[in-house]
């Protein structure tokens, strides 16, 4: 780096530098071939040794599933075993070929060569790739006879899962399909890759995902000698797998399946839940699909029509749909006004039919208002008025800390899925809540006035079915909650030991019993004299129920007209409900999407499935749409 | 009357004005031992030995082109090609599709690319380039800024993660520091800072990274998991001993124990069936090719041939030396292909631009002279 250049000496420099290169490349190769000296000659004996015992080839042996049933051994989830005729890609030269020769002796469909091209994609080139499964017997002859003429191609007995009553509880339970490289991932993070050699199937949603470990059972291997030629010649020792932990769940199948009929061809979801245990009676999200389809690797037909389908079958609206829960929502609200002391049962308010705050009118459904309203009447008739005004005298925060500790706006953590992230969180809004979520300094501030319809169910509100059931179910269980889950006791194939999935409440409320019996009263009023009454007119138990109504759009005041309405912009109907009111055994949230009023399309739902839980009694079909309450609702 | 035959060989002469033929011998011969060992490898059918054959027309012909162009037309692409790889490889890091954990690829719609592989050429040819621009006055600072266009890229490629691309296109622009002058004291002080930086370096490695580096020092830790490739290879390799089992009975490779046996670990395949004996021939020809490409390197006219010539040929040096080291469990896996064995297309691309381009510099040195 002198500060003159001498172009000599930087030649004699580079060449030096050369020589160093050089001398020390010869000394890197000299430790590569003091490393070959090692292992080819000094240790030659002891890798000779090493290479001829590979030759016993540990393979591994594949447990079966365990089973699901339901809570009365109904099966929902089982194994069958059939032939599968497989390629291994490695050892046949050329596959069209190959391919083109089976045709001719056994069907072999487009759809299956679009499959097999699929799997070989995703797959090693040395694992056999079925070209077709579910060989009938006759097929199985057929290509034993020319087995000859395949080398690499052979015919195994595989176990395919099987969910017998198809679409019936299918959110609920899951599928199951080839793992992919995003599921290896989680195997490796569990640290469970030695438990999935040998497996090509693994949970992908449901309970079928959240129980994988236990569902899945313990790989056994067998101790196989094989040639030069990799043919393997005789078993050397064989450990069996262990079969993996059967389920029995809380989830009654026929109440699942008279659900899902009730629903009708209606978009929506139920949550039924036995407040005492937190356990799960139902969880409908329709329209649903049909998780056979998935078993041998859904074709991409049906994967298109799942996915694009405009009503979304795939997804579990249940867990993941969030909604305004609208006037479902007020019972909460006047529980939380009685325990922080902002209300007696008896205090009322004279309802003009609107309330002004600021220069905003905030409007009720009935014109010209519902006259003196105490608390009571606010439920059983479902007074807006009534609800502005106690948004306001509450405040966001203190509303938000209550309805936080029913569980709204948080996951459950119900046990579908992979992990908790798989439900949503809905949108508890609060203060802090709007700062966190938008960006803008004026967009952060919460303003007073989006408070008051915060207090009938709208505005930002948002929550999930199931957490509208859990917070249904924790007043009917005063103030006692439970997590919700589906799952009843685990069995345990090795021991046949039953493990209870704990059912310890999470929290007590501490709810004063006067105030959540206000509430209950008030609940029994809506289905005898309210909105209610014509969905439960005749019922031979008393059941508490709250009808909602949650706008999809705001009609900027122009007065809603059901038939003027596009059917997707029609309203959600909302109903949530528990029976017996004194000695509740079910509680329920339902939500009709597009239904137009709880009571109209949601509220006959929720009868029927509580005659069934209750009274054994089946359901002619599908719930009738009960017109006439909406002239009611809206008088 | 026409002179066909000498019009043919004038032709003839033309055409090959530009090969190096020791340099070309030498591959060749490698070359042909990796179609074999692909062959063995893959033994069903020869697809792959066919497609190889391929990737390797491809790349000669490309290397037949880049033997023409002059090093002062090589020195022009220096900067294009440099900054196309930048921008590719933080074009990878904002929205590159991530496959396996590792964020290596730009989708072009029709196809996927590996910008990093870009930069073990344009590394080189910048780094060259800045120092034959710098070449009259060259300052302490120059070194700095020399570091930098170094650091940015390889960092990018690090964080991929592709630990193994990161180091070749970081060696490759050593290289060409350390033979612009790099002051020995330097050298020496980054050998001791990095060795005290070595816990550090450690905790920045991904949890992969550190699990492939202890099951190094012990691969039995996890016979089934990521040491599996380790103890597989070096039974491959030492059952092989002295004379090898033979051409085409390798048992180790025939059933099925050694994995990526046609690329990452064809050296394995070729260990176990030549033996120590194979590895010397192979060791020679590596060995040789170095050797030309230093005598290359030596005998260029200018600054900017030198340093490019030479670090190309050290650049080969480590991608041996690596991928040898790895397969034989003296080095931790790092992904290298054996240059000019290993089966695959861009590798064999990457490498005969390389070989191109110090044809170039040779063959060219005498017009510059005159």
């Amino acid at each position: 780096m002198g500060d003159f250049h001498n172009p000599e000496a930087d030649l004699d420099r580079f060449r030096f530098r050369s020589g160093f290169a050089a001398i020390a490349v010869l000394l890197a190769f000299s430790l590569l071939l003091g490393r070959f000296v090692w292992l080819q000659v000094i240790q030659h004996d002891f890798y000779q040794t090493r290479a001829e015992d590979n030759r016993i080839a540990l393979i591994p042996i594949v447990p079966n599933r365990g089973v699901i049933t339901d809570r009365n051994g109904t099966v929902l989830a089982r194994n069958y075993s059939a032939f599968t005729l497989e390629i291994t890609p490695s050892r046949v030269p050329d596959l069209e070929v190959a391919i083109d020769e089976l045709a001719a002796i056994i069907d072999i469909q487009p759809k299956d060569r679009k499959r097999f091209k699929r799997l070989m994609d995703e797959a090693k080139n040395f694992e056999s790739i079925p070209i077709r499964t579910r060989l009938t017997d006759a097929e199985v002859a057929k290509f034993a006879a020319q087995r000859y003429r395949f080398p690499g191609i052979e015919v195994k007995a595989r176990l395919f899962r099987q969910y017998p009553l198809g679409t019936v509880a299918s959110h609920a339970i899951g599928y199951i399909g080839r793992i992919t490289d995003r599921d290896l991932k989680w195997i490796e993070e569990a640290e469970q890759q030695a438990m999935f050699k040998g497996t090509d199937h693994i949970g992908k949603t449901g309970l079928e995902q959240h129980y994988e470990f236990e569902l899945h059972g313990q790989t056994g291997y067998e101790e196989v000698e094989i040639d030069a030629g990799g043919h393997a010649l005789r078993s050397l020792k064989r450990i069996p797998p262990v079969s993996g932990n059967n389920l029995a769940l809380t989830l009654d199948a026929k109440l699942q399946e008279i659900t899902e009929q009730a629903f009708g061809d209606r978009k929506g979801s139920l949550v039924a839940i036995e407040p005492s245990t937190g356990g799960i009676l139902a969880l409908v999200s329709n329209p649903t699909y049909d998780p056979n389809l998935f078993v041998d690797g859904i074709t991409p037909d049906n994967w298109k029509e799942l996915n694009e389908h405009p009503s979304k079958p795939m997804v579990n609206r249940a867990i993941n749909g969030a909604y305004p829960p609208g006037s479902t929502f007020k019972p909460f609200m006047a529980l939380a006004a009685l325990e922080m002391g902002k209300r007696t049962p008896s205090q009322a308010i004279s309802d003009p039919g609107f309330y002004n705050f600021g220069n905003h009118q905030f409007r009720d459904d009935k014109k010209g208002g519902h006259g003196i309203v105490d608390m009571y009447k606010s439920i059983v008739h479902s007074c807006d008025t009534y609800y502005y005004m106690l948004a306001n005298d509450m405040g966001i925060d203190n509303i938000a800390k209550f309805m936080g500790q029913l569980g709204l706006g948080q996951r459950t953590g119900v046990d579908l899925g992979k992990d908790e992230y798989g439900e949503s969180k809905g949108v508890l809004p609060s203060q802090e809540w709007k700062r966190q979520r938008f960006k803008k300094p004026e967009q952060q501030k919460w303003y007073a006035g989006e408070t008051i319809s915060i207090g009938i169910g709208q505005g930002y509100n948002a929550y999930t079915p199931i957490q509208l059931a859990q917070a249904t179910a924790t007043i009917a269980n005063n103030g006692v909650m439970f997590r919700p889950h589906i799952v009843h006791h685990i069995i345990d194939t090795k021991t046949g030991q039953k493990r209870l999935i704990e059912r310890q409440p999470i929290r007590d409320l501490n709810l004063r019993p006067e105030n959540v019996e206000v509430i209950r009263r008030a609940m029994v009023g809506v289905n005898k004299e309210g909105t209610g009454a014509r969905a439960f007119a005749g019922a031979p138990y008393e059941a508490a129920g709250k009808t909602g109504t949650a706008q999809v759009f705001s009609l900027k005041g122009a007065q809603y007209k059901e038939g003027g309405v596009k059917k997707e912009l029609r309203d959600h109907a909302l109903f949530i409900a528990f029976a017996p009111a004194n000695n509740p055994k079910i509680a329920l949230a339902v939500l009709v999407e597009n239904g137009g009023f709880g009571a109209q399309s949601a509220a006959p739902i929720a009868r029927m499935v509580i005659d069934y839980y209750l009274l054994g009694k089946l359901p002619a079909g599908a719930a009738p749409e009960d017109s006439a309450a909406v002239e009611e609702e809206v008088e | 009357m026409i002179d066909v035959v000498g019009t043919l060989r004038r032709g003839w002469q033309q055409l090959i004005a530009h090969i190096d033929f020791p340099l070309f011998c030498i591959t060749l011969a490698i070359m042909a031992i990796g179609l074999a060992t692909v062959h063995s490898a893959t033994f069903d059918g020869n697809q792959r030995v066919l497609s190889q054959a391929g990737n390797m027309g491809v790349a000669m012909i490309i290397m037949w082109f880049v033997s023409r162009l002059p090093p002062q037309k090589l020195m022009s692409f220096a900067i294009p090609l440099y900054v196309l790889g930048l921008v590719l490889l933080v074009a990878v890091f904002l929205f590159g599709i991530k496959i396996n954990g590792a964020r290596r690829w730009l989708s072009l719609g029709f196809t996927r690319i590996q910008p990093s592989e870009i930069m073990k050429i344009a590394m080189p040819l910048m780094l060259a380039w800045y120092f034959q621009k710098y070449e009259a006055t060259l300052r302490f600072k120059h070194y700095v800024v020399a570091a930098l266009l170094l650091i940015v890229p390889f960092a990018l490629i690090a964080k991929q993660p592709d630990l193994g691309t990161a180091l070749l296109v970081g060696a490759a622009g050593f290289y060409v520091i350390f033979f612009a002058g790099l002051p020995w004291k330097i050298i020496i002080g980054m050998i001791v800072v990095g060795a005290s930086a070595a816990p550090f370096i450690w905790g920045m490695l991904h949890d992969y990274q550190q699990k492939r580096i202890l099951t190094l020092i012990d691969p039995t830790t996890d016979p089934l998991g990521s040491g599996y490739h380790i103890i597989q290879a070096t039974i491959a390799i030492g059952s092989g001993g002295a004379i090898g089992k033979g051409y085409l009975n390798g048992t180790q490779t025939h059933l099925e124990f050694i994995p990526e046996k046609h690329t990452d670990f064809i050296f394995a395949v070729f260990s176990e069936e030549w033996g120590l004996m194979g590895n010397l021939v192979l060791l020679f020809l590596y060995t040789m090719l170095i050797g030309r490409g230093l005598m290359i390197a030596s005998a260029a006219p200018t600054l900017f041939s030198r340093l490019l010539a030479g670090a190309i040929t050290l650049g080969f040096f480590t991608y041996a030396f690596i991928n040898m080291g790895m397969v034989s469990g003296i080095l931790p896996v790092v992904g290298v292909p054996l240059p000019f064995m290993s089966y695959g297309g861009t590798a064999l691309v990457t490498l005969f631009l390389g070989i191109g381009m110090l044809m170039s510099i040779h063959t060219h040195r005498m017009l510059v002279k005159k």
